[in-house]
């Protein structure tokens, strides 16, 4: 019985070894936000559209919602456009756009061009609510409840692989 | 006097300023009324991580994020908050990632201190080994080794003693 803890530093390699493996799958460039599980940021920022009305957090309370930070200035934001477009075409959840340091007239001009996705964006021109949530680059994507408790951030171009994800949470919430 | 943060990265920037123009908008300088709050920037700047370029701080960073960011250190410099409050307000939206210099906390104590912890189980097991080894030694030897007469060993071992 004695002889069995001589394989006890085989187990603890095995530990170490598979630890070790587990890290090696680990995307460094992901972050984990630092806001899952906390409100939305408070913010009183215009409107993208009209510059008179003015947005605050209360216009994300009520049933969940995405928040997708985007920018014109931003390729990857390109990108992902199409798959906005079918997640807002599906019905499922509105979108919420957060304009994120860019420019009125590009951005509308933007949407004009390649269609709007967004039930309504914020106008974040000097990246101040991005600073407050944490954003570290667009595009950005969160998952807010009916509370605008963040749920879910994620970080680069939304895929169809991501939109699954995303939809197993939605209908968790 | 006013005194002017230049960091490393402007003067690096500055060699390269002849031959591109895009340069001269990473530069920002950041102008002090007193040296301990100019310290003070620097330090903060050199310890806090940019998120976006992860290999840097924000001082050495030219990512737009890390401009953001430093121009907020400063800002927040200028309102006279502590070191503290502007780590605590980093921390809450970038999280444990933005510090270099990571607190001590449950993950970091056990990645500090679990090879001490290791070390010492390690000697405890070898000198539980050694005990159990010693222990089977005598324990042969008690066995093997036929029963002596102590008289006549102490006679050979001291021979004058006998003479008296």
């Amino acid at each position: 019985m004695a002889r069995m803890w001589l394989f006890l530093p085989v187990l603890l390699f095995f530990i170490l070894g598979g630890l070790l493996w587990k890290g090696l799958g680990i995307d460094p460039k992901i972050l984990p936000s630092a806001l899952i599980n906390q409100t939305f940021p408070n913010f009183k920022l215009e409107s993208l559209k009209t510059d008179s009305k003015m947005l605050t957090r209360a216009d994300l309370i009520g049933k969940p919602v995405l928040v997708n930070v985007w920018a014109t200035w931003c390729p990857a934001c390109r990108q992902e456009h199409a798959q906005l477009l079918q997640i807002a075409n599906s019905k499922q959840i509105p979108i919420i756009g957060l304009n994120y340091k860019d420019e009125r007239e590009s951005a509308l001009t933007w949407l004009e061009q390649l269609d709007n996705p967004y039930k309504f964006n914020i106008y974040d021109h000097d990246g101040m609510l991005g600073l407050d949530l944490g954003v570290y680059g667009a595009p950005e994507t969160y998952l807010l409840d009916k509370n605008g408790i963040i749920q879910y951030r994620h970080v680069g171009v939304l895929t169809a692989e991501t939109w699954q994800q995303l939809q197993e949470l939605i209908h968790a919430l | 006097m006013l005194y002017k943060v230049i960091s490393l990265q402007i003067l690096i920037g500055l060699c390269f300023c002849f031959s591109s123009f895009n340069l001269l908008a990473a530069i920002g300088v950041y102008e002090f009324k007193d040296e301990t709050k100019q310290l003070r920037f620097q330090q903060l700047t050199a310890e806090l991580r940019c998120p976006k370029c992860q290999n840097q701080n924000l001082a050495d960073s030219n990512a737009e994020i890390a401009q953001d960011l430093r121009t907020k250190v400063y800002q927040m410099l200028q309102a006279e908050k502590a070191d503290a409050e502007i780590i605590e307000y980093m921390l809450a939206r970038y999280g444990e990632f933005v510090l270099y210099k990571p607190r001590l906390t449950l993950q970091t104590a056990l990645l500090w201190y679990g090879p001490f912890l290791l070390l010492a189980f390690g000697i405890i097991i070898i000198g539980f080994i050694l005990r159990q080894r010693a222990k089977t030694f005598t324990e042969v030897n008690k066995n093997t080794l036929p029963s002596v007469d102590n008289k006549k060993l102490a006679a050979l071992l001291n021979p004058t003693e006998d003479k008296k």
